[in-house]
């Protein structure tokens, strides 16, 4: 969900660009971190976690904690909370260690 | 044990009536009172005071002493203290049961001039229905709001409820 | 190919910025690395007016201080400026190796090292902290402030320290509810007038509460929380529901220390900057001789010490490669006096405290 209207910022987003989670088509801006697109369109549960298959999303937002890696274009363990977004980036939950396709 | 301050955010009733000056300065015009309770390092108040009536601090994490005497109540202050602190009461202004209270407004949309807007306390919770008198849109995107409040709430109204987003 | 650069600055946020005003002022070739996609660090979430005085710019609003730190510098062609680069290694020939983007592997051998890296969110335990929807509370103010992404629609903050307080009034200027702010003290950690502002918004600040287990199977839909004793201990019965779609972290940061570490600088524990830290002189120079330390990962503290402090870095380093700068132990002077005069009042003791703990004696002392 978007933020509009705000009292102090005004935010200025990069093109309107289309991309794939799991298949599906989705739009995002140019140049976002991919997490945030993702939490436009309400997707929180970015991989599951390696030893425990639990849901893991955003955290710190900040590419520190590891929590948000995920398979953009067929490589594995991207930081999607500062990875920027581009047009036709193919962006799959990773599960796991991951695996380059 | 903690004071209701350090707890809550929210001053005694001891606390804010020691922002008010006397009786007679209440009656010639507007003046500014800072709800400011704690030393932290802080001074812009100092220099916002066009009058130099908030006086020079010797350590930045003294409380603000500002001259209420010689206070013209122009607000200069309201917008540019971080802390959103300071606001300007008029109980010349109106009818005689009525008063006008400045307070940073700091939430989209805004409401317009003429409005009546829901006036809040210090908690939140809601005190009267008040008329917008004027909007100050600042540069730094802290508008101050003029209200047009009955005056037995100047020492309760202290804040707008924001209007639900579009 | 090894770039040889006056000074590395590794981190372009408040202190890494204000670091940098002063080597490129000074005329020293300075090459700054950040990891994220902009630089100014924290600085660029942050919609509130600053405290502090007007050599930290107070009363400006931190999402405007990058801009205002780099207006001096940012034609100079003695500054480099390289965003999504990584610093992760220091080596004992006193080269940092860089990841560019994620791409290419990037080496220096600077003259001067300035470490201001920061710090990062720490984490608390309870059933479910690893869950979507829990998020650290600087991530959700990135999320809504810089990209303008709603995290919810009703968030639980956990902390009263001053990021707690000022991200769940930020929440509700971007039109998201907060449930409530909960904190294991007796007392609210931050200013009290950030408290007061949200208290008027009739956000409940519950001290001396905990939150017991996030609830929800692949994301947050509520939360437990309940009191505690003088033992920290939940108090059973006292349990509760609260429903919210999100959780947020402020319960401290620790200090980004990692760098120093490498670079065999002499490391204490000071628990009031939040782990470990560098020890450090009144120039801010650590034990290794040429390598600086400014801002949180120093000890967490505000962003206006952090400027201060990567001014001070800044101009001892350039200070130490001899480069002519007028008036430069009146400047120090006036920095170091201003760091003492931000830290002087009742909220800086811990700070005062945690300094006395890594301070070590100036090699270069000055007046």
């Amino acid at each position: 969900m978007r933020i509009e209207n705000h009292p102090i910022l005004e935010f200025k987003h990069g093109k309107k660009v289309g991309f794939t989670f799991e298949g599906e088509e989705l739009s995002g801006y140019e140049g976002e971190p991919i997490a945030a697109a993702l939490h436009d369109h309400g997707v929180q549960v970015l991989r599951y976690s390696i030893r425990h298959n639990r849901p893991r999303g955003f955290f710190c937002a900040i590419g520190h904690c590891s929590s948000c890696l995920m398979e953009v274009d067929g490589i594995p363990n991207v930081r999607v909370c500062t990875e920027p977004l581009a047009a036709g980036m193919v962006v799959r939950r990773q599960r796991g260690k991951g695996e380059l396709r | 044990m903690a004071s209701q301050i350090e707890r809550t955010g929210v001053p005694t009733k001891e606390q804010i009536e020691s922002t008010l000056p006397g009786d007679e300065r209440r009656a010639k015009g507007p003046y500014a009172v800072i709800e400011c309770w704690q030393e932290i390092p802080c001074d812009p108040c100092v220099a916002s005071c066009p009058f130099g009536y908030i006086a020079p601090m010797k350590n930045i994490n003294d409380l603000p002493k500002l001259d209420q005497e010689s206070c013209t109540g122009c607000g200069n202050c309201i917008a540019l203290c971080p802390g959103l602190a300071i606001f300007i009461i008029d109980e010349t202004f109106g009818g005689e049961d009525e008063a006008m209270i400045r307070i940073p407004h700091e939430f989209a949309p805004l409401p317009e001039k003429e409005d009546i807007v829901r006036a809040l306390d210090r908690e939140g919770n809601y005190v009267a229905d008040a008329e917008v008198v004027r909007v100050q849109k600042g540069k730094s995107g802290c508008t101050v709001l003029h209200l047009l409040i009955p005056k037995k709430f100047i020492l309760d109204i202290r804040a707008v409820e924001p209007l639900p987003m579009r | 190919m090894i770039a040889t650069p006056e000074v590395l600055i590794v981190g372009g946020g408040p202190a890494g910025l204000a670091a940098a005003r002063e080597t490129v002022g000074a005329g020293c070739d300075t090459v700054v690395l950040d990891d994220a996609l902009e630089p100014g660090g924290q600085l660029v979430k942050q919609t509130h007016k600053f405290f502090g005085s007007e050599m930290e710019y107070a009363g400006v609003r931190g999402i405007k201080i990058p801009e205002i730190l780099l207006r001096e510098v940012s034609d100079s062609p003695k500054l480099k400026i390289l965003l999504r680069t990584t610093a992760s290694g220091y080596y004992e020939d006193g080269v940092v190796t860089a990841i560019f983007q994620d791409k290419k592997v990037l080496k220096f051998k600077p003259k001067k090292l300035i470490i201001a890296t920061g710090a990062q969110e720490k984490t608390i335990l309870f059933p479910n902290n690893d869950m979507p929807g829990v998020y650290g509370a600087g991530a959700v103010q990135t999320l809504m402030n810089v990209y303008g992404v709603a995290p919810g629609t009703r968030g639980l903050m956990i902390g009263a320290g001053n990021i707690g307080l000022i991200v769940s009034y930020q929440l509700r200027q971007a039109g998201i509810a907060v449930a409530a702010v909960v904190e294991a003290l007796d007392r609210i950690g931050g200013y009290w007038v950030h408290a007061s502002k949200i208290a008027r918004l009739k956000i409940p600040i519950l001290t001396r509460h905990t939150i017991i287990e996030a609830l929800g199977e692949e994301n947050v839909t509520g939360a437990i929380i309940a009191q505690i004793d003088d033992n920290w201990l939940p108090i059973p019965g006292t349990e509760r529901e609260i429903e919210c779609d999100f959780i947020c972290l402020a319960v401290g940061l620790s200090p980004l220390s990692d760098l120093f570490r490498l670079a065999e600088c002499e490391m204490v524990f000071v628990p009031e900057f939040g782990g470990d830290v560098p020890l450090r002189d009144t120039n801010m120079e650590t034990s290794t001789k040429g390598i600086y330390v400014a801002g949180d990962v120093g000890g967490i503290e505000e962003a206006s010490s952090a400027i201060i402090e990567g001014a001070l870095a800044g101009i001892s380093t350039a200070f130490s490669l001899g480069k002519n700068i007028p008036d430069y132990e009146r400047r120090n002077r006036e920095l170091r006096d201003e760091l003492v005069s931000l830290r002087s009042g009742p909220v800086g003791e811990h700070i005062r405290s945690g300094i006395a703990k890594c301070r070590i004696s100036a090699k270069t002392e000055v007046g």
